[in-house]
C-alpha cells in the first residue's frame, strides 16, 4: 500500500504546488460564467421552479469538477511521458491497480477541491438548498472518477500536447458544455433531448443537481445507474490498457 | 555464488527491426559486468526488458531468480536502474524526489539511507534544491541516488557517465565499486571503453541484437589483443618488403601486430639488416578498444 499512497501523495502534491493554476483559475472561470449568465437571465428564467442563478450553480460546480479531474490525470501522464520522468513510476513494484487508483483518486481530489471552491464563491449569489447531500457526494465522486480515468486513457494515448488538447477541446468541452449545465433538457427540441441522453455528463449533472433541489430531468436512480456503469466501464478499459502496457511499456 | 541475472533466449522486435535476436546471458551475484556495443546494438533494449520497461517477444529474464514478467513486483524490488536519459520531475526537491522514490518501493522513513546516499554522491548541499535548478551532472547523480533508495542487490547503470565531468566520474565509480565490494551486482553499459576495462570483471559485447563476445575482460584482451610494435621511420628510410607486407600505416607509424613478444627481436634484426633508420619505436598492449573495433568489424569471424 505504501506504493499507492506515495504515488497518490505525489500526484496531489504535483497539482497543489501549482494550485493557483490548477485550483484557483478554474474557480475564477466558473465565477465569470455565473456573473455573466445570471446577469442576463436571472430575472427572466425559472427552471424546475428554481431561479436561474441557483439552477446554474450546481451545474457549474459539476462542470468544473469533471473538467479538472480530466485535466489532472491527463496532463500529469502526458507531461511525465514527454519529459521521460514516467520511468520513475514504471520501474518500481507498483501494481496496475495501485497505479490506476492513485491517478484517479488524485484526479477526484482535485475535482472536489475545484468544485468546493466554485460552490464557495458562487453560493453567495443565490439561495441554495441541499435536499439530498449523499446524492451530491455520490455524483461528485463518481463523475470525478469517470473523467479522472478517462483522463488517464487520453494521457496515455496522446503522444503530443496538441493531441491531448484536441481531446480536451473537441470532446470533453462539448460534452460538458452541452450536458445541461446551462439549461434544462426539457427546453431543448425533441431531437437534441434524445441526443443528450447519450451524453454521460448529462446524468452526472442532472443527478448532482437533484441532490441540491430535489428536482431533475430524469429520475436520480437512473442517473446513478448510468454514472456507475460508465465508471466501471471506463475503469475496466483503463485497467486493461495499463495491464497491456499500451504506450507505457514498449 | 548464485545467479543475479539470467537472460534466456530473449527476442525483441520493433516492427521489422530485431532489436534483440536470441540473447542469452547469466550474471553471477557480486559480478561487475559490462555490456558493450555500438549505438543500436540492443543494450538499452536488453536493460528495458530486464526492468519491465519493455516486454520481450520471446525468452525469459529473471532477477535473483524472480521472473520479470510473471513475478514483476518481486523482480523490480531487487533491481535498481539508472536510466540513460537525463530525466527528472521538475516539481520536487532532491530530498522530496528520493523520499517519493523510496515510497514507490514500499519504504517509509528512509532518511538515514537517503542521507548516506546523498553524502556519497556529494549531494548533501543540494538536498533541498529543486531539481530544475541542478546542473546536468548533479541531475545525473540524483538519478543514481534514485536507483539506490531501496538498496537493490542488482544495480544497472545505463551510460551513467555520459556528459559527466571527470571529477564526478571518479567519485561515482568509487561509490559504485564500494557497492560492488559490499555484494551488489553491478551491470554497466558505457561508451567509455577504458571504464569498462578498468571496472568490469566480465564483458558481453552486443552487435545487432546478438552477443558477439562474452568472456572475462582479461580473456577478451588476451584473445584478441597481444602487442603491437609501432615504428616511425627516419626521413628517407623505407620499410623492408617482408615487414611491409604485414604492417599497417597510420598516423606516421607503421604498426606490426605481434604473435608474441619474441617477434620483437626478429623485427629489429630485419630493420638493422636493411639499414632502415627509425626515429621512434613503441610497444603497446592492445586495449579493449582494439578488441571492440576488431569484433565490430568482423563480428561473424569472432564468434
Amino acid at each position: 500500500m505504501t506504493g499507492f499512497r506515495t504515488l497518490l501523495y505525489k500526484e496531489v502534491l504535483r497539482f497543489w504546488k501549482v494550485g493557483f493554476q490548477t485550483v484557483a483559475a478554474p474557480v475564477l472561470t466558473a465565477l465569470l460564467y455565473l456573473l455573466i449568465f445570471s446577469h442576463v437571465l436571472d430575472r427572466h428564467v425559472l427552471v424546475h421552479g428554481v431561479p436561474y442563478t441557483a439552477f446554474l450553480i450546481p451545474g457549474l460546480v459539476m462542470m468544473s469538477l469533471v473538467q479538472n479531474a480530466f485535466a489532472n490525470s491527463s496532463s500529469s501522464l502526458i507531461q511525465s511521458k514527454i519529459t521521460g520522468s514516467v520511468v520513475f513510476v514504471l520501474l518500481p513494484p507498483i501494481s496496475y491497480l495501485e497505479f490506476f487508483l492513485a491517478y484517479v483518486v488524485a484526479a477526484v481530489l482535485r475535482g472536489l477541491m475545484v468544485g468546493a471552491g466554485v460552490l464557495l464563491v458562487t453560493a453567495w449569489f443565490a439561495p441554495l438548498s441541499f435536499v439530498a447531500p449523499l446524492w451530491i457526494i455520490a455524483f461528485a465522486v463518481l463523475g470525478g472518477g469517470i473523467l479522472g480515468a478517462f483522463g488517464m486513457i487520453a494521457g496515455i494515448w496522446a503522444d503530443k500536447f496538441d493531441q491531448l488538447a484536441g481531446f480536451q477541446n473537441f470532446l470533453i468541452l462539448p460534452l460538458t458544455m452541452l450536458s445541461g449545465v446551462f439549461y434544462s433538457l426539457h427546453s431543448l427540441p425533441a431531437f437534441w433531448q434524445g441526443v443528450s441522453h447519450f451524453n454521460p455528463v448529462f446524468y452526472m449533472i442532472d443527478g448532482f443537481r437533484y441532490g441540491f433541489f430535489g428536482v431533475s430531468d430524469v429520475a436520480p436512480e437512473s442517473s446513478l445507474a448510468v454514472v456507475a456503469i460508465s465508471f466501471l466501464a471506463v475503469s475496466a478499459a483503463t485497467l486493461a490498457m495499463l495491464r497491456s502496457g499500451y504506450k507505457l511499456r514498449s | 555464488m548464485g545467479v543475479a541475472v539470467s537472460i534466456d533466449q530473449v527476442e525483441k522486435r520493433f516492427g521489422p527491426l530485431r532489436a534483440l535476436d536470441g540473447v542469452s546471458l547469466q550474471i553471477a551475484e557480486g559480478e561487475f559486468f559490462g555490456l558493450l556495443g555500438p549505438n543500436g546494438a540492443g543494450k538499452t533494449t536488453l536493460i528495458s526488458c530486464l526492468a519491465g520497461l519493455a516486454r520481450p517477444d520471446a525468452g525469459r529474464l529473471t532477477v535473483m531468480g524472480r521472473d520479470v514478467v510473471a513475478d514483476y513486483r518481486a523482480a523490480r524490488r531487487l533491481l535498481g536502474v539508472v536510466p540513460q536519459e537525463l530525466v527528472f520531475d521538475p516539481f520536487f526537491s532532491v530530498r522530496e524526489t528520493l523520499r517519493i522514490q523510496s515510497g514507490y518501493f514500499g519504504i517509509r522513513n528512509n532518511d538515514d539511507w537517503i542521507d548516506e546516499v546523498l553524502a556519497n554522491l556529494d549531494l548533501t548541499a543540494k538536498a533541498n534544491t529543486n531539481m530544475r535548478r541542478l546542473s546536468g551532472g548533479m541531475k545525473r547523480r540524483v538519478l543514481v541516488a534514485q536507483a539506490l533508495v531501496h538498496k537493490p542487490p542488482v544495480i544497472v547503470l545505463d551510460e551513467p557517465t555520459a556528459g559527466v565531468d571527470v571529477e564526478l566520474r571518479q567519485g561515482l565509480w568509487q561509490f559504485v565499486q564500494r557497492l560492488n565490494r559490499e555484494g551488489h551486482t553491478v551491470i554497466l553499459t558505457t561508451h567509455y571503453l577504458e571504464e569498462a576495462e578498468a571496472l568490469c570483471g566480465r564483458i558481453a559485447m552486443l552487435k545487432q541484437g546478438r552477443i558477439v563476445a562474452l568472456d572475462t575482460t582479461s580473456n577478451l584482451l588476451a584473445r584478441f589483443a597481444g602487442h603491437t610494435l609501432s615504428v616511425r621511420l627516419a626521413p628517407g628510410a623505407a620499410l623492408p618488403d617482408a615487414l611491409r607486407a604485414r604492417a599497417t600505416e597510420k598516423d606516421g607509424f607503421w604498426h606490426l601486430r605481434l604473435g608474441g613478444l619474441a617477434e620483437v627481436e626478429a623485427i629489429l634484426a630485419a630493420l638493422r639488416t636493411a639499414a632502415c633508420a627509425f626515429d621512434d619505436l613503441r610497444l603497446t598492449q592492445a586495449d579493449l578498444e582494439d578488441v571492440f573495433i576488431g569484433l565490430m568489424q568482423g563480428a561473424e569471424g569472432a564468434r
